[in-house]
C-alpha cells in the first residue's frame, strides 16, 4: 500500500524525463502551470489540516498560498498534497510537489544527500513527551522502561533512541506509519508516552484527548525541530522566491506592517519601506517576479506574527506562546534577512 | 527384405543456407534478437536516465548507507539489537520479523483453512453454514480493515498494565501484550535441541525401513508411536542427564511494563491473527475445491473394498486432492506473506517498515525500495520452489 506509493515516487525518478527536464527553471514551470504545488501535511491542526468545509488551513498551508499570492496575487493558485512522513521527500524529488512545506525539520542529511534546500525557519520547534497524569511522572529522566508511541519516519524516532541512550535509559518503541493511528495507540493505554514536536503534542491534547486534562507535557525539550519550507536542489531562481516569500512576512512584522494597514505604508517616505512595498521598483525584478509581490503576500496573507497567532497563537485551541518565535528584537529568533 | 527405403526427406532449399524471414528458423532467431535488445535497451535507458536524474539533483546514491549507524529503536526483534548497530542489521531484524510472522502464519492458517474447508462440506448442517458465513465474510472485507479491527480489539479490551489479569501465575495478559515465564538459561536447552535433531533424522529412516519392510513381508509397523516416543523421548533423556533445571524466568511488573519472560505483543498478535483469519478463508475455498474435484466413485470404490472411512479420506482421497490443491494454495502462502507488509499501519516493524523508516532517514528511496522488492522476490520465489518441489513430488505418476 504505502510502499506502492514509495514505489510510485521511485518510479518518477527511475522514467521520468519530463521531471528531470523540470529540475532547472521551476519558476517558469509553475508560472505557466498557474499554480503552485505544494505538499503539506495531512492532518496535523495548526500546521497543515483541512478543516470542517474542506479548506487547507494552518501555518505551513499558509505560507504554501503567501508563495502563490507572491507569484499571481491570488491565495487559491495552490494545489495541496496532503503527504505522509514518508512520501515527502520522493514526493519533492520527484517533482510531483514544487515546494515542501510540511513541518519538515532542517538536517544536514536532508539538506545534502537527500537534495533538498531549505528556505528560513517558519517554526522553531523542540520534541517534547506527553504522558498521562495518572503515572504521576514529573520528569522525561523518569522514563526508563516506558513504553513509547511515535510516528515512522521522523527525525522524533531517532532523537527519542539519541536521548534514552544518553540517559542509559532503555524504551520500548511503537512505531506506527499514520499519525491517528499514533495518537489512537496513545489514548488507548498502548503506550506510557507519546512523542513528537512540542507543537504537535499540544495540538493533539487539543484536538485528539478525550479529556485534554488527564495528560500533561513534560518540560524537557530533547531536540531542536527547525521547521521550514524545502525545495528541490538545483533551482536557485525558485529558492529564491520561497526564501523572500518567508523574508518579506518577518520584515513586514519588523517594520510594523501589517494587513489592515499595509496601504498606509505604500507612500512611506522609508527607501526600505519602498523597497520592500515595491514603491521604489527594483526587488520584484530581481526575484522574477511583479513588483507588488511583498505588498500582495502582506496585504493578503498578513505578517509572520499574524500568520502565527491566526493559526497556532494563544487564540487558537493550541494556544502557543511566540517562544523562540518572536522577533529578534523580542528575544526571539525570526530575523528578516534585509531586503535590498 | 532388402529394398531400399524411399528418400522421404523434402529436398533442400537451393543454395543451403537462407536468411528469409519465412524461414522458420531463421524467424525464431531474429525475433529473440530483437526482444533481447530491446529489453537491454529499455533496462540501459531506465538505469543511464535514474542516474541521470538523481546526479542532476546530487541525491546520494549506493548502498554505503547499510553500514552507517541506524539509530533508531525496533519494539520486537529475534536478533540482538541496539540503536547503535547498522541500518543493514536493522534490515535484518525486519525481514527476520516479516519471516517469522510468514512462517507461524502459513502454518495456522493451513489448519484453520484445512478445518474451515472441510467443516463446509460437512453433513451438518449448522457447522456447515457457519463455515459458509465465515468464508463470505472474512474474504470480502479488506484485510487492512481487519488489521485496524485485531488491533483495536486487544489494545481497547485489554486492562492496562497495571492491572493486568493473572490467569496462571507467572502469566500476565494487559495492553503490553501477554507475558509468560520462560525457563532460565541452560546449557541443557542446547543439547535438548541436538538430541531433537537426532531423533528427526531417526525418524526419518525409520519411516524408510518400515516402508520398504511392509511393502517386502506386508507387515505393518507402528510407524506413529515409535517416531513419537523418539521425538520425545530422546530429548527428555537429554533433559534428565543435564540435571533436570526447573528455574523459572517469571515476568514481574517493574516501572511502566513487565520485565523477564517472553512477551507476545498486540502488535504481532494483531498482524498473525488478522493475516490468518483473512488467508483461512481463501484457504478453506481451495481445500474445498480440491476434496470435490475427486470423483466420488474414488470413495465408492474403496468403501467397495472395505476401507474405513478415516483410511478412505487419508490414502484415497487426500492424496488425489492435494493435486488440485497444491497450486492455488502455492498462490495463497504467497498472499499471506506479502499481506504481511501492511504491517506498518499497526506498528508491528516487519521488513517494508523498517525499510521506510531507513530510507526517510537516509533519503535513498529507490535502494530501499529496491532492497524491498528484492526480498519479497526471494521470500516469494522460496516459497514457490518449495512449493513445486511438493507439487512434483505428489503428482499423479502415469506408469
Amino acid at each position: 500500500m504505502k510502499s506502492g506509493i514509495l514505489a510510485a515516487a521511485a518510479a518518477a525518478v527511475v522514467f521520468g524525463a519530463v521531471t528531470g527536464a523540470q529540475a532547472g527553471p521551476t519558476l517558469d514551470a509553475v508560472k505557466s502551470r498557474g499554480f503552485v504545488q505544494c505538499g503539506v501535511n495531512a492532518g496535523l491542526p495548526g500546521f497543515g489540516n483541512p478543516d470542517s468545509s474542506g479548506n487547507w488551513t494552518g501555518l505551513d498551508v499558509d505560507y504554501c498560498r503567501a508563495v502563490a499570492v507572491a507569484l499571481f496575487n491570488d491565495p487559491n493558485k495552490v494545489k495541496f498534497t496532503p503527504l505522509s512522513a514518508q512520501q515527502r521527500f520522493p514526493a519533492i524529488q520527484s517533482g510531483e510537489v514544487d515546494l515542501l512545506s510540511r513541518n519538515t525539520t532542517v538536517t544536514l542529511t536532508r539538506d545534502t544527500s537527500v537534495g533538498l534546500n531549505f528556505a528560513p525557519v517558519t517554526y522553531y520547534d523542540g520534541q517534547g513527551f506527553m504522558v498521562n497524569k495518572k503515572l504521576g511522572v514529573k520528569s522525561a529522566k523518569e522514563l526508563n522502561g516506558a513504553t513509547v508511541c511515535v510516528q515512522a519516519g521522523t527525525t522524533t524516532e531517532l532523537n527519542l533512541a539519541d536521548y534514552f541512550r544518553s540517559n542509559n535509559m532503555s524504551y520500548n518503541p511503537v512505531v506506527i506509519e499514520s499519525n491517528d493511528e499514533v495518537n489512537a495507540a496513545y489514548f488507548a493505554g498502548r503506550c506510557d508516552v507519546l512523542t513528537t514536536d512540542a507543537s504537535g503534542l499540544a495540538g493533539t491534547r487539543a484536538g485528539v484527548a478525550p479529556v485534554p486534562d488527564d495528560h500533561i507535557i513534560l518540560p524537557e525539550i530533547i531536540s531542536k525541530e527547525p521547521l521550514a519550507p524545502a525545495v528541490r536542489h538545483g533551482d536557485d531562481q525558485w529558492f529564491d522566491v520561497v526564501k523572500w516569500t518567508v523574508y518579506a512576512t518577518i520584515q513586514a512584522e519588523e517594520m510594523g506592517i501589517t494587513s489592515k494597514n499595509v496601504d498606509e505604508f505604500v507612500n512611506s517616505k522609508n527607501p526600505e519601506i519602498q523597497r520592500v512595498l515595491g514603491t521604489s521598483p527594483g526587488m520584484g525584478k530581481a526575484l522574477g517576479l511583479d513588483e507588488k509581490w511583498a505588498y500582495n503576500v502582506i496585504k493578503t496573507m498578513g505578517n509572520y506574527g499574524e500568520i502565527f497567532e491566526r493559526n497556532v497563537g494563544t487564540k487558537t485551541p493550541l494556544k502557543l506562546e511566540r517562544g523562540l518565535n518572536a522577533l529578534w528584537t523580542n528575544g526571539g529568533l525570526q530575523y528578516a534577512m534585509p531586503i535590498r | 527384405m532388402a529394398s531400399e527405403t524411399p528418400d522421404t526427406a523434402r529436398p533442400s532449399a537451393p543454395g543451403g543456407v537462407s536468411f528469409s524471414l519465412s524461414d522458420p528458423t531463421v524467424r525464431a532467431v531474429f525475433y529473440q534478437v530483437l526482444v533481447v535488445g530491446i529489453v537491454i535497451a529499455v533496462g540501459w535507458f531506465l538505469i543511464h536516465n535514474t542516474l541521470d536524474n538523481l546526479s542532476k539533483r546530487s541525491i546520494a546514491t549506493g548502498f554505503g548507507f547499510l553500514e552507517r549507524e541506524a539509530s533508531f529503536g525496533i519494539g520486537e526483534s529475534l536478533i540482538d539489537y541496539h540503536p547503535r548497530d547498522s541500518y543493514g542489521r536493522a534490515f535484518l531484524v525486519g525481514v527476520l520479523n516479516t519471516l517469522k510472522v510468514s512462517i507461524i502464519g502459513v502454518v495456522l492458517a493451513t489448519v484453520l483453512g484445512t478445518l474451515i474447508g472441510v467443516a463446509r462440506l460437512s453433513s451438518n448442517w449448522l457447522i456447515a453454514k457457519l463455515a459458509s458465513t465465515y468464508v463470505e465474510i472474512v474474504r470480502n472485507i479488506p484485510p487492512l480493515l481487519q488489521l485496524f479491527f485485531w488491533y483495536a480489539l486487544v489494545s481497547e479490551s485489554m486492562p492496562p498494565v497495571r492491572q493486568a489479569l493473572n490467569p496462571i501465575p507467572g502469566v500476565f495478559l494487559s495492553q503490553r501484550g501477554l507475558f509468560v515465564p520462560v525457563p532460565s538459561a541452560d546449557p541443557v536447552w542446547g543439547t535438548m535441541g541436538f538430541a531433537l535433531a537426532i531423533a528427526v533424522i531417526a525418524v526419518i529412516f525409520l519411516r524408510r525401513w518400515a516402508k520398504a519392510r511392509q511393502e517386502r513381508t506386508g507387515q505393518p509397523f507402528p510407524i506413529g508411536s515409535a517416531s513419537l516416543g523418539l521425538l520425545i523421548g530422546l530429548p527428555l533423556i537429554a533433559y534428565i542427564a543435564g540435571g533436570a533445571p526447573t528455574a523459572l524466568d517469571v515476568p514481574k511488573l517493574q516501572g511502566f511494563n513487565f520485565v523477564g519472560g517472553v512477551v507476545l505483543t498486540p502488535e504481532f498478535f494483531a498482524i498473525l491473527v488478522g493475516l490468518v483469519v483473512y488467508t483461512a478463508a481463501f484457504i478453506a475455498e481451495v481445500v474445498r475445491s480440491g476434496i470435490l474435484a475427486v470423483n466420488w466413485g474414488q470413495t465408492e470404490a474403496a468403501r467397495a473394498l472395505g476401507i474405513d472411512s478415516g483410511k478412505t479420506l487419508r490414502l484415497v482421497v487426500l492424496p488425489q486432492a492435494l493435486r488440485v490443491i497444491v497450486p492455488p494454495l502455492t498462490s495463497q502462502y504467497l498472499n499471506l506473506t506479502k499481506n504481511s507488509s501492511l504491517a506498518l499501519a499497526i506498528g508491528y516493524p516487519d521488513l517494508v517498515s523498517i525499510a521506510n523508516t531507513t530510507l526517510n532517514q537516509t533519503g535513498q528511496a529507490i535502494e530501499g525500495v529496491a532492497m524491498i522488492m528484492g526480498t519479497y522476490l526471494v521470500i516469494s520465489l522460496g516459497i514457490s520452489i518449495f512449493m513445486n518441489w511438493y507439487n512434483k513430488r505428489i503428482a499423479l505418476v502415469e506408469r
